[in-house]
């Protein structure tokens, strides 16, 4: 198999962990393997040596889509203007208990 | 796995990787910059979709790749004493230390895909020594007390470079070296507590960390880079946040926190000018021989060639893996995940 073939055989996965139970699964970052469970393991290897998950996801990169980057783009907009969606929007007399 | 250093085209970086100029209009330039000059003003990160500066990419490709390399090629001064480690204990710490620079090679590469830069092509820019590695790891590691002083000086060296980075504007670079400043205290502690168990033992033993401290003690100043008035892109690194001190200030801190630990060690750094300064409130020191750092630099240190001699050989004795591994993937297509 001529190298060119190689290279372009390992894929880029996106690396997730769950640190503990109770937490969600995080982006730790990204490494490239043949197939997902060469990633898993991989994925142990470089990201777990000193117990940080319980749980890893791989991911390979190709199939992730994102939003755009910018955080200003207009993607985000409809929640901008939406103050009434947070609890700190209505005024309570301070007297009323528990609220 | 991390012996060797997988492979792959640029097909592979979709997601969180770089596609910076999708759908960006040819004039927004200028209100791309600004935003870009603000995020950076802001003390915010850029992140790696983000529109940038074609300088800015490539001046942390440079600095990310560099970085990562000289994990890479740091494993084999000290993976040199593996087989020679004086104990089971020892022999694992090693062990364990030499696998965290591969980590941290990787993390780093990692790091510098997320800007577009393709992983086989910074690969072959290291074994084609058309990007560099530091210095410090074209010097021979003589004897076990080398591996001891590598991880008091050059780790703390490393510590001292890098902890400032943990804060670089180019957020994948910053978490990597978060996790790899963690990982580097160990490695510095693990040097001191070898050092010290050496200078309990046997004047010979003591002898042999001297000589160790006396080899690499220059060297690990010279790892800071050379003085500020001959670092041309320090004021623009800085202003673009992806350096946070100079290369003197830098060099200063290290000598500042290391002299009482050597004092602590009972080893003397070879330097007849070193004395405390209290009109400036830091130690003074003597001039570090800058031809020699750029002699190294250029290739003709004790080590070089057999550094990348050994680099390259790992890299090609490794392409059978590398062409299994693939063929062994391309006929078992349900493991990844292609049929239903």
């Amino acid at each position: 198999m001529a190298e060119d073939q190689v290279r372009s055989g390992w894929p880029l996965y996106e690396v997730f962990l769950r640190g503990k139970r109770g937490l969600n699964h995080v982006h730790v970052g990204s490494l490239h393997a043949a197939d997902p469970q060469m990633a898993l393991r991989h994925a142990r290897d470089l990201y777990t040596r000193r117990n940080e998950g319980v749980s890893i996801w791989v991911v390979a990169a190709a199939d992730i889509t994102a939003s755009s980057p910018d955080e200003k783009d207009p993607f985000f907009a409809p929640s901008g203007d939406k103050v009434y969606r947070h609890p700190t929007f209505y005024r309570i007399p301070a007297d009323v208990p528990h609220m | 796995m991390l012996t060797m250093v997988p492979k792959t085209g640029p097909e592979g970086m979709v997601a969180m990787t770089a596609h910076p100029e999708d759908g960006l209009p040819e004039d927004g330039t200028g209100q791309l910059q600004a935003h870009f000059d603000e995020t950076i003003e802001r003390g915010r990160r850029i992140e790696p979709r983000d529109w940038m500066p074609d300088a800015y990419r490539s001046t942390v490709i440079r600095q990310i790749a560099q970085h990562a390399h000289s994990e890479i090629i740091g494993m084999q001064p000290e993976g040199n004493w593996i087989t020679r480690a004086p104990s089971l204990r020892r022999k694992a710490i090693l062990i364990a230390k030499v696998q965290d620079e591969a980590g941290h090679g990787m993390y780093l590469y990692s790091a510098a895909e997320t800007l577009g830069a393709d992983r086989a092509d910074l690969t072959d820019k290291l074994l084609n020594g058309r990007q560099k590695y530091s210095s410090i790891f074209n010097y021979p590691t003589l004897t076990y007390a080398d591996v001891g002083v590598i991880g008091w000086l050059v780790d703390g060296a490393a510590i001292c470079n890098q902890v400032p980075l943990c804060r670089s504007s180019y957020g994948p670079y910053a978490r990597a070296m978060v996790r790899i400043c963690k990982e580097e205290s160990f490695h510095q502690r693990q040097g001191f507590e070898l050092l010290l168990t050496m200078m309990r033992g046997s004047a010979a033993q003591r002898a042999m960390v001297q000589d160790a401290t006396n080899r690499f003690w220059w060297p690990s100043l010279m790892m800071f880079g050379p003085p500020d008035d001959q670092s041309p892109h320090t004021a623009q690194s800085m202003a673009w946040g992806i350096k946070r001190h100079t290369n003197d200030e830098l060099r200063q801190r290290f000598v500042d926190m290391t002299v009482p630990q050597a004092d602590k060690l009972g080893v003397t750094l070879p330097d007849p000018e070193l004395k405390w300064n209290a009109e400036r409130g830091h130690y003074d020191f003597g001039s570090v021989d800058w031809d020699e750092f750029m002699a190294v630099v250029k290739g003709n240190g004790p080590c070089n060639a057999q550094r990348m001699a050994r680099r390259r050989a790992a890299h090609e004795e490794g392409a059978w893996v590398r062409e299994a591994a693939a063929a062994y993937a391309a006929k078992h297509p349900l493991r990844r995940g292609e049929a239903a």
